[in-house]
């Protein structure tokens, strides 16, 4: 479903990455590993239509992907490394933006990540993990077929992780991508590894 | 379009959750356009007359202030990418937040001028023109300075540098706007002023979003 085709993406004047292919099937989970400063989040923006590829293309079902941008962004999900997280508002206030995007119901977002009891807390309360959780917790709002994570697993407890671990379970399930750049183990199994030096 | 009332209705319960940054703006404009009467003096004759002046140029400042957390505050938190993910262009985002920035600072702005204008004994006659040019004046100030906050965006010390972007941009806006409320206080018709005004907003209206549009893709690369 998603093809890449001799990708290369600049970051500022260095060439982190070029010659990049590989090919997902629906239902399919990426792994990008490789050591800090390797591309791995350029890569997932490249991905999500933020970050203008140098040279290569990227196909979706055969077509160029990022002919159009704001279709494209409805086809995914970005968890990026940073939370996102306004913390004026409450934890169910965050994700009414996803919410009326993807049509998904924020109660049963919250439920997902186990953030259900704090729904009504405004989101400076939450600890790291938790805020987190509330970032992932935008995943399950949507039906956005193509799921991007970066470090989606950083500072969540084990229980958390394993929720994580339903969530993406069922994605895939419905047939859906997932690309990931992670260090830790995540809860996944039949994943393919794509290597950045 | 559900996507634009999604954002704008975010952005508005952001500006209601920080009411004090919301407040400010407002605050500033007041404050600073009475202090003219303890510097000038408060002689009819001298306040009325530079009165129009007053009001724009404190209102051109006043909706400077919460420019640089526009863009700012999203692009810090990541909360910008996932706008550039809404589904909508570029474009929309940014006239979504000019829309914004115009209800909870232009708006309010345009509602104080009258009062103040009456407080600075402004001539009756010039007041409905006053206002008239606010209007479209406060709508360009919004998206020129949406386009400014975007272009800044990511830059080293952007909020000293957003002034200097934006302040040059709006001198046409001033001219026009007291050249107005002037014309009105002095028995003439304003017509021509605020018909200019208009013709400024009907250019600004396509060109600022797509400009500002262009900015925001290329901060969050």
């Amino acid at each position: 479903m998603l093809q890449a085709e001799g990708l290369a993406a600049f970051r500022g004047e260095r060439l982190v990455f070029r010659d990049l292919d590989f090919a997902l099937p629906a239902g399919g989970a990426l792994v990008l590993a490789g050591p800090n400063g390797s591309g791995k989040s350029t890569l997932l923006r490249l991905l999500a239509g933020l970050v203008r590829p140098a040279a290569g293309q990227l196909l979706w079902r055969g077509e160029d992907a990022l002919a159009d941008l704001p279709g494209h962004a409805t086809r995914l999900v970005y968890v990026g490394h940073y939370d996102a997280v306004k913390l004026g508002l409450t934890a169910a206030e965050n994700l009414r933006l996803a919410a009326r995007l993807g049509g998904g119901a924020v109660p049963d977002a919250l439920a997902a990540m186990g953030l259900g009891a704090l729904a009504d807390l405004p989101a400076r309360m939450l600890s790291a993990g938790q805020k987190r959780r509330l970032a992932l917790a935008r995943l399950a709002l949507s039906t956005a077929p193509l799921w991007l994570l970066d470090e989606p697993t950083l500072g969540l407890d084990v229980a958390s992780v394993e929720r994580f671990g339903v969530l993406l379970a069922g994605h895939r399930a419905r047939g859906g991508l997932v690309v990931a750049a992670t260090h830790l183990p995540l809860p996944l199994e039949g994943t393919m590894e794509l290597r950045l030096t | 379009m559900t996507a634009f009332f999604a954002i704008l209705g975010r952005e508005l319960r952001l500006s209601l959750r920080h009411g004090a940054d919301t407040l400010g703006a407002l605050l500033f404009f007041l404050l600073a356009a009475s202090l003219f009467p303890l510097a000038i003096g408060p002689a009819p004759e001298t306040l009325g007359r530079i009165a129009p002046g007053i009001i724009w140029v404190c209102a051109l400042l006043a909706a400077l202030l919460p420019l640089d957390r526009l863009f700012g505050a999203d692009f810090e938190d990541g909360s910008l990418d996932h706008l550039l993910l809404s589904g909508l262009p570029a474009a929309g985002i940014t006239f979504a937040k000019a829309c914004a920035h115009w209800l909870v600072t232009g708006l309010p702005l345009l509602l104080a001028a009258a009062p103040l204008a009456i407080m600075l004994r402004m001539p009756e006659e010039g007041i409905p023109a006053l206002l008239a040019g606010l209007l479209p004046g406060t709508l360009l100030l919004s998206l020129l300075g949406a386009s400014g906050a975007a272009i800044v965006l990511g830059a080293r010390r952007g909020g000293v540098l957003l002034p200097l972007l934006v302040l040059p941009l709006t001198t046409p806006v001033l001219i026009f706007g007291v050249a107005a409320a002037d014309a009105a206080s002095a028995g003439m018709t304003p017509r021509p002023h605020l018909l200019l005004l208009a013709a400024m907003l009907a250019g600004a209206l396509p060109l600022c979003p797509l400009a500002a549009g262009a900015a925001l893709r290329g901060a969050a690369e």
